[in-house]
């Protein structure tokens, strides 16, 4: 029964190109972009910096797939451990400078502006 | 055709959430809006054949990044100012940036010819990762346990530090 | 293997109508049954009966942020050993000798966090810190 049905899945399943894939990513990525460069929230410039990461990871593991490699794979691996470390740490960063400064708005930053 | 419309469900989940993510008014939103973002984008490593990594985007990005951005959250704003500290502002030259370099790569990925056909026979993926996390890549593999450490102390020491008045 | 994840697919369709269901027949149960009177009573939050102190909206203790900053760092470590786990057998003794120093090095994070009193929900150095404040204030009284 599950080959039957496996098999006429199969015959509806054409593959998807490449190039959708590719469209969603970069489309990801300059939403994260635009998040980075418009918004004053320091905390939605580190959730875009998160969108823009999970952008080269389908980039990533798009091409592992269609060049039938698993090393775009391991990439992704490496990748979320350094998001993980890098959320961390700037979340720490952000939650101290709310505690001395009271805000998360990026002008107030601004000690190193000359 | 299935295939197609299952993809295309996965990705305007992904994308209309990431727009949520970017532009939403309310941080909260943008929150649980990132959260969707990740949801759709583990059902795109589904359908790209990447099981293990599909079930690793949902721990350690729904299960940890996730659930720290939310603590974020709930530490720096109080609830009734949620709404207001979220303006966005520089939009025009940002835009103009971003709409250039978009049709930058728009032009790239239609001009080129990208590889269509020897798409690989669907197999379970977590094995072969760990042979070669264990073979090829044991040096990174060492070197990130040595970045979650460097970041971990670094992280709760920052957490920890006392406040100057 | 694709196949497999259309179980997956159907749970959580079934999921998600679950639960839109369940709160749109909330919202009409409610719509339908509740009365119209309203006084400051009903309107104030429950708590457990008792008068609540103060709003909604406190700042969260930083503990719960670093609680779940450790979390997340030995969140990603359990990620790895997966793969290092289907393996382990084939790979043998070499294996294992690269996982424990993947492990050893991590844990010198978690006794760090451990020594420093991260993991003590009230930490030495503040139940003295709170003892002397205590103190102070108790001789305030007094002094008063």
């Amino acid at each position: 029964m599950p080959y039957i049905l496996c098999f006429t899945v199969n015959r509806f399943m054409s593959p998807i190109p490449l190039s959708y894939y590719l469209v969603v990513s970069t489309l990801i990525f300059f939403i994260g972009m635009l998040g980075v460069l418009t918004r004053r929230n320091v905390l939605i410039i580190l959730m875009s910096i998160e969108l823009m990461l999970n952008a080269a990871n389908i980039n990533f593991i798009v091409f592992s797939y269609y060049l039938n490699s698993l090393r775009g794979q391991i990439f992704v691996f490496f990748v979320m451990t350094v998001a993980a470390a890098e959320a961390a740490v700037g979340l720490a960063v952000i939650v101290y400078l709310f505690r001395n400064k009271n805000t998360v708005n990026d002008d107030e930053f601004s000690l190193m502006r000359w | 055709m299935l295939l197609v419309i299952i993809f295309t469900i996965f990705a305007a989940i992904t994308i209309i959430s990431a727009g949520m993510v970017a532009f939403s008014q309310n941080i909260v939103y943008s929150a649980f809006s990132l959260l969707f973002t990740f949801f759709g984008i583990a059902g795109l490593y589904v359908l790209l054949a990447a099981d293990f990594l599909a079930a690793t985007q949902l721990l350690i990005y729904v299960g940890g990044i996730l659930v720290l951005l939310l603590f974020g959250v709930m530490l720096t704003h109080k609830i009734q100012e949620v709404n207001l500290s979220n303006e966005s502002m520089r939009l025009a030259p940002a835009a103009i940036v971003v709409l250039a370099f978009l049709g930058l790569l728009s032009i790239a990925i239609y001009r080129t010819q990208w590889p269509t056909v020897p798409v690989p026979e669907l197999t379970p993926t977590t094995a072969r990762i760990g042979t070669l996390f264990m073979t090829d890549y044991l040096l990174p593999f060492e070197i990130a346990s040595l970045v979650l450490l460097t970041a971990l102390v670094g992280a709760v020491f920052i957490a920890r530090g006392r406040v100057k008045k | 293997m694709l196949f497999d994840y259309v179980n997956v697919l159907v749970f959580m369709t079934v999921g998600v109508l679950f639960l839109v269901g369940s709160l749109l027949a909330a919202r009409l149960a409610s719509r339908l049954l509740h009365s119209r009177i309203h006084n400051l009573d009903k309107l104030t939050n429950y708590e457990c009966g008792e008068r609540p102190i103060g709003g909604t909206a406190i700042q969260f203790n930083i503990r719960f942020y670093v609680i779940a900053l450790i979390f997340v760092i030995f969140e990603v470590e359990v990620v790895f050993l997966y793969p290092w786990a289907v393996v382990f057998k084939d790979l043998g003794f070499f294996a294992f000798v690269e996982m424990s120093i993947f492990i050893l090095i991590l844990l010198v994070g978690l006794a760090y966090v451990w020594c420093k009193g991260d993991l003590e929900w009230v930490k030495p150095s503040e139940i003295s810190l709170a003892r002397e404040r205590s103190s102070q204030e108790h001789g305030e009284i007094l002094h008063r």
